[in-house]
């Protein structure tokens, strides 16, 4: 039963990145993707030592408070002038670091350990079980990322035609009247909830991996935005089936699997694209020069 | 202040203090030149894609020693920059998506080696973890004499090609046309972020030495226009927040040198957002004012003097 | 202030497609713009011109709401832009996009009819035909599939025109549409400009090259920071204007001059 919910939960992972991460790759944020997930990390000790559990909505929430304060503070210091790269380097460090010092001085009140947060457990994730009335309901983190994937779905399906325009054409979008600021906090807010839910099965990290790396994949494969999401979610499920046999048969990190996974098909996609691959490309030369 | 003195009477203290001060100022002198260079984030893409370089370096000879260390994060860290490099090149992916895939798949390749290592015979592979989160804490003195060749190494580098560094961050194009071997510096200057970064993370942790890197520059860079001045200031404002971080850090029981370091660069970073002459928030908003009520009397003369134009019609 | 401007701002009884009254943008310290005052006549061709720097990219921003004013008024139709976006199509500068993003040349133009499709609804058939036809007016109809990174930089810009003719205003804003296209595109834009003025829409174009500008344009606003003059080509595209835009730099004024100006074509 523990592969089942393993895998379920590195799907769901894997699919709510996956929808997310096709936005961040073509609006060009894959870094501000980074650093969110670093960022919420100090709402999600704040959330743990006010209410003393892993799992409410209150982290969800602080993880979201957090996750806006990072994109609004990352926009802030770009608008006086630094470089993006660089404001999103002052700004994901220093709340990481606020949120590392939280866990060292409430250390025995929280029990989150920096491992735990940049590595995940999705290892044990069948062992903490959400339980309604007597029943098991089965492991709390699908609940959690499945109520995510679902938000995720149902917020990108009503105003998809709006995220596709701000990511494509932001100036016209803006001058049709689409709050195009709204949209770029709703995205981010989507992305850092996508984070909470993941952090504990996948460590942050590796939440990054997930975001970028298939839709990047994706990119590669295809000239259609609904294809490419599509692509995304499939490349990043594919990763967390193959990254799961890959570690029980290395004995290893399962999470560092799945990363790896995503990595080596990534490296496929790029080599071997049938559209835009570096070895079909070279081909291609070498029959129209023949 | 008895306590500051006694705490600095202890040798060991005195060790990590120096280690984290000239961590610091190094660092600081680099970062100017990847922020010109506009790869603030390569220091944190580096940084973690050590991680296996490192694992690699530990596996083949068992030991834990910053120069063995050093060699590993360096292979590794060219890998990374010749892969992100290879990505922008050859597909239609921008340097920030390629940095990001190179990062987490480094780092996911890391990790699993790292679980390797825990499984395996690797004897003390207990302090591998510690080295890859930073605990300047556990510095011994063996490991500042290190430090403090590498960053001695690094300032002295970066003094001597000032110059060749200045034109490459500012113009490669016309660097490379008065017959500067640019391929070359640039890669010099990637290798000595490498080795920044690698002396960083013992100390601060692989996520946060960026923050050595970005924020002391980002900083020096809203009090002066001048790059040496830049440098200098950057270095100092580095060399600060490293002796700050671990003053505290050691007078409060349970608090981590790195995120202490990094937070008191931010501090730093805040007075100069806030302070600094011409860029800071506070002039900016005098001169915005000052600007709004030269633009408003001008107008007022315009609109007076096309009135007297119109009467005279 | 000059002449040329209180005597084109002149009321007219009908309603302004677009009516701008000092209008002033500052970054930072420097403004970019100075309280410039212009209206425009529906059904005309205008050419925005002047040195670089001189604001005419802002000048289309700030009156589309894009980017925030320290001061002035700009009303299309008589109204506030805000409430009049539908009458409104914008062309942005080619280079504003990035190409490589996953969509067709058919999608691109779809997006035009996104503003009148409200905040729900999806472009259906109806939207489809429209944009197919808009694509065909362009001479862009056998690429509608085309993914937009494998068109030239002409086709490119033909497809953002489409897109423009999509949103079905009555008032165009065109940044550089003639930048980087070959000579048998630009044929066609000018000639798509100048069906549209014969369909009554007003279209305002930021342009560069100024041998074409007697050729292309109605009227002509010079722009450097202030409004140095605003009027009929004929009238206004002279030396002396010329001089005071660009501040004695051009060449090409002395040869091209000489001669007084032939009298323009919309005239």
């Amino acid at each position: 039963m523990s592969e089942f919910w393993i895998l379920l939960t590195g799907a769901l992972v894997a699919s709510c990145c996956g929808i997310l991460g096709v936005f961040l790759v073509l609006r060009k944020m894959a870094m501000i993707g980074d650093a969110i997930s670093h960022s919420v990390m100090p709402g999600i000790v704040i959330a743990f030592l006010l209410s003393g559990s892993r799992d409410s909505l209150l982290m969800m929430f602080a993880a979201l408070v957090f996750g806006l304060l990072t994109t609004f503070l990352i926009q802030m210091f770009q608008n006086s002038g630094i470089q993006s790269d660089a404001s999103i380097g002052v700004v994901f460090t220093a709340l990481f670091a606020i949120g590392v010092v939280l866990v060292s001085l409430y250390a025995r009140q929280v029990h989150l350990d920096q491992d735990a947060i940049l590595y995940g457990e999705i290892a044990y994730v069948h062992w903490n079980i959400w339980e309604l009335g007597g029943m098991n309901m089965g492991p709390k983190a699908v609940w959690l990322l499945g109520f995510t994937l679902l938000v995720i779905v149902a917020v990108i399906t009503i105003f998809y035609k709006q995220f596709k325009l701000c990511a494509f054409d932001p100036a016209l979008a803006a001058a049709i009247g689409i709050p195009a600021a709204a949209f770029h906090y709703l995205l981010m807010g989507l992305v850092s909830m996508a984070t909470v839910s993941s952090f504990e099965s996948v460590g942050a990290i590796l939440v990054v991996g997930l975001l970028i790396i298939p839709a990047s994949t994706a990119y590669l494969l295809t000239d259609r935005l609904g294809v490419m999401i599509m692509l995304s979610v499939a490349a990043g499920v594919a990763s967390t089936f193959i990254g799961y046999y890959a570690a029980a048969l290395l004995d290893a990190s399962i999470a560092g699997c799945m990363v790896c996974a995503a990595g080596v098909l990534f490296a496929a996609a790029l080599l071997f694209s049938p559209t835009q691959g570096i070895v079909v490309k070279k081909l291609r030369l070498r029959r129209l020069a023949s | 202040m008895d306590k500051i003195l006694s705490m600095l009477a202890d040798p060991n203290m005195q060790w990590i203090f120096l280690g984290c001060t000239l961590l610091g100022l190094s660092s600081g002198v680099i970062g100017c030149f990847s922020y010109l260079r506009k790869q603030s984030l390569m220091g944190d893409t580096l940084a973690h894609a050590a991680l296996p370089g490192i694992c690699i370096a530990f596996m083949l000879t068992g030991v834990k020693s910053i120069g063995l260390f050093l060699i590993g994060a360096g292979i590794a860290g060219l890998a990374a920059t010749l892969g992100i490099g290879y990505i922008t090149r050859n597909s239609k992916l921008k340097q920030d998506a390629a940095m990001g895939i190179v990062l987490s798949g480094f780092f996911g390749l890391g990790i699993v080696l790292l679980t390797f290592i825990q499984h395996g015979n690797y004897g003390n592979q207990s302090g591998l973890d510690k080295f890859m989160f930073g605990q300047a804490a556990s510095m011994i003195a063996s490991d500042v004499v290190a430090m403090t060749i590498v960053c001695g190494l690094l300032i002295s580098v970066c003094a001597l090609l000032f110059k060749q560094f200045k034109i490459i961050s500012f113009d490669p194009g016309f660097a490379r046309g008065i017959g500067y071997p640019v391929a070359f510096l640039e890669q010099l200057l990637m290798f000595l972020i490498v080795v920044a970064v690698v002396a960083g993370i013992q100390a601060v942790g692989v996520v946060l030495v960026a923050a050595l890197l970005i924020t002391p520059a980002v900083s020096a860079r809203y009090w002066t226009d001048r790059l040496g001045l830049m440098v200098i200031l950057s270095g100092l404002i580095g060399a600060a927040s490293g002796a700050a971080g671990t003053w505290i850090s050691a007078s409060v029981s349970n608090l981590p040198t790195g995120p202490v370091t990094v937070l008191a660069a931010t501090m730093l970073f805040g007075i100069s957002v806030l302070f600094g002459p011409k860029r800071g928030l506070v002039a900016k908003r005098l001169m915005r004012r000052k600007a709004k009520r030269r633009f408003n009397r001008d107008t007022e003369l315009h609109a007076q003097g096309s009135v007297k134009k119109e009467a005279a019609l | 202030m000059n002449v040329t401007t209180t005597a084109a701002a002149q009321h007219t009884n009908t309603v302004a497609p677009l009516a701008i009254r000092g209008l002033s943008v500052a970054y930072q310290k420097k403004p970019v713009l100075r309280n410039v005052s212009f209206e425009v006549k529906e059904g005309e061709l205008i050419g925005v011109i002047g040195p670089n720097g001189a604001g005419k990219s802002t000048l289309m921003k700030a009156a589309l709401g894009l980017i925030p004013s320290i001061g002035g008024e700009v009303l299309v139709y008589g109204k506030s832009y805000k409430q009049q976006r539908k009458l409104i199509g914008y062309v942005p500068q080619r280079e504003s996009v990035d190409w490589d993003f996953p969509t067709n040349a058919l999608d691109v133009v779809l997006m035009g009819r996104y503003g009148h499709l409200g905040w729900f609804r999806r472009p259906g058939a109806k939207e489809k035909a429209i944009a197919v036809e808009c694509l065909s007016k362009v001479g862009m109809a056998d690429y509608a599939d085309r993914q937009i990174s494998q068109l030239s930089g002409g086709q490119q810009q033909r497809v953002f025109l489409a897109r423009a003719l999509a949103q079905d205003a009555k008032l165009y804003f065109m940044d550089e549409p003639f930048a980087g296209v070959d000579a048998a595109t630009e044929k066609a834009i000018i000639t798509l400009l100048q069906e549209l003025k014969l369909q009554g829409k007003t279209v305002i174009v930021v342009h560069h090259d100024l041998a074409t500008v007697q050729d292309y344009f109605d009227s002509v606003l010079l722009l450097n920071v202030e409004l140095q003059a605003y009027g009929p080509t004929a009238q206004t595209f002279t030396q002396e204007h010329l001089q005071r835009t660009y501040g004695g730099r051009l060449a090409f004024l002395d040869r091209n001059l000489q001669s007084p100006p032939p009298s323009g074509k919309g005239e």
